[in-house]
């Protein structure tokens, strides 16, 4: 029992070591600076290909599709909506664009779309494997004409978390890959609330908390300042997590 | 004279025995956030696990509070150190022929009665062999170790990254899919946990104050000597 607890301290004091490093503003720096290389490596090497995420058979579909974060809204207006088929519902694409729209679930449902079967990899660790339909968004920013200054896409959601709105945002980059598509079925069927009802993001090379769900709006920007708390998105702010979530 | 060990090997050694260090407690805190193993490609949750993994304890994880994305900027920036100081290692072990003197071994030392023999005299404490640093148990350990689970832990953990598997999708082939990359990431890190355990041990009781003096120094190499 001594040597157990004589290991306990050595333990305690390491970690008491590290958690000071861990705040302090150079390491901050040199993790901030490795999210950069993470986002630099992964497209370097996939340099003269579009590296698609991995894509399975309907026989790889697991049996159910985990929700997360935000599950359920608990709003009255939401209730009805998801109870009709949200006809009032719209996507709303603002920001640096020629024509700013307002699209409707049929308007969605009326471009070109793409089906995946992709596999959704969760921060904690988790993953599960759906089929998803939607437009690409890079045919939805195609009607609305991106202005060369826009650098960053940020979606924003109808969940309330925490009291803050959930928000996320990718580069252009990941905004124009073929395999991201604004998704309003799972397996054939319109998405179950959970799952982010009517409409969600999936951003297929990066981790769960990227794939904002019950989007309202699409909009584009030159600089992620002034949004939300300035990092990015709803945990980036909260938490620290990382904006480039392809690790 | 030559140096017991290469001044690459002791640099090596010890920036490698703090990245693993780090490594490991950051991914005890990984760990906490979702306790459940899987195989194949999927899984979330309990009924479809393999292992329930205990809750690892503030004093065993970096940080020493549950915080997933601090645990992961750790492990994220040590996986750096890890991976580039083992790869500039193994290219001067190919060079200054470490790996062929000292870590090589032979199918004859493999034969069950020779190994039992071998098991034998290290359980009596001999543990010198003559002509030769290692002997055939330390050989085949740290082998193992430089070649297997190192690596291993390196391939498992790009592959549990959804980036990597856009990049490279045969590292989901190599293990079956990102689910027992994961697992498989988890075993190979107690497998070395193991070895730490065993390899300190082994130190403690055999001259520890000279075994540290040499690892830092160089000492001199006595078989040659």
């Amino acid at each position: 029992m001594h040597r157990r607890n004589m290991l306990a301290a050595i333990g305690a004091a390491f970690v008491a070591g590290c958690s000071r490093i861990g705040e302090s503003k150079w390491f901050e720096a040199l993790v901030d600076g490795a999210e950069g290389w993470h986002r630099g490596i992964h497209r370097t090497l996939g340099a003269g290909r579009i590296a698609l995420a991995p894509e399975y058979q309907p026989s790889d579909v697991s049996p159910s599709f985990r929700g997360n974060g935000t599950t359920e809204i608990d709003r009255p207006d939401y209730k009805a909506a998801l109870a009709s088929g949200f006809p009032e519902w719209r996507l709303a694409v603002t920001g640096l664009v020629d024509t700013p729209l307002e699209l409707s679930l049929d308007d969605i449902r009326a471009l070109p779309q793409r089906t995946q079967i992709t596999r959704h990899d969760c921060v904690e660790g988790w993953s599960a494997i759906g089929q998803w339909t939607g437009p690409q968004l890079s045919s939805i920013l195609a009607l609305a004409g991106v202005r060369p200054s826009a650098a960053y896409v940020v979606f924003h959601c109808a969940d309330i978390l925490g009291g803050a709105a959930y928000y996320e945002s990718c580069d252009m980059d990941d905004a124009l890959h073929p395999q991201t598509i604004i998704a309003h079925l799972l397996g054939g069927e319109p998405l179950p609330e959970r799952n982010g009802a009517p409409l969600r993001l999936r951003i297929e090379r990066q981790l769960g908390y990227k794939h904002a769900k019950y989007l309202t709006g699409i909009e584009l920007v030159a600089s992620l300042d002034g949004i939300g708390l300035g990092k990015g998105g709803y945990w980036e702010d909260r938490n620290g997590y990382q904006w480039y979530a392809g690790i | 004279m030559r140096k017991r060990h290469a001044l690459s090997t002791r640099i090596w050694h010890w920036v490698n025995a703090l990245s693993v260090i780090v490594l490991f407690m950051s991914g005890l805190n990984i760990s906490n956030a979702h306790r459940f193993l899987y195989w194949g490609e999927w899984g979330f949750s309990p009924e479809q696990a393999w292992l329930a993994v205990p809750r690892f304890p503030g004093w065993m994880t970096i940080p020493g509070r549950y915080s997933l994305s601090a645990a992961r900027d750790w492990h994220i920036l040590f996986a750096w150190v890890f991976a580039l100081s083992l790869l500039v290692f193994m290219l001067a072990a190919l060079r200054n022929g470490h790996f062929r003197r000292d870590l090589v071994t032979r199918w004859a030392e493999w034969k069950p009665a020779a190994v039992l023999g071998d098991i034998r005299a290290h359980l009596k404490g001999h543990f010198d062999v003559a002509g030769s640093k290692f002997n055939f148990l330390q050989r085949a350990a740290y082998g193992a170790v430089t070649f297997i689970l190192l690596p291993g832990m390196i391939f498992t953990g790009m592959a549990i990254s959804p980036g990597m598997d856009a990049v490279w999708p045969w590292l989901l082939d190599i293990f079956g899919g990102r689910q027992s990359a994961r697992s498989v990431h988890f075993l190979c890190a107690w497998a070395l946990f193991a070895f730490f355990v065993l390899h300190v041990a082994l130190v403690l009781l055999s001259g520890p104050l000279k075994q540290m003096r040499d690892m830092i120094t160089g000492g001199t190499d006595d078989a040659s000597a």
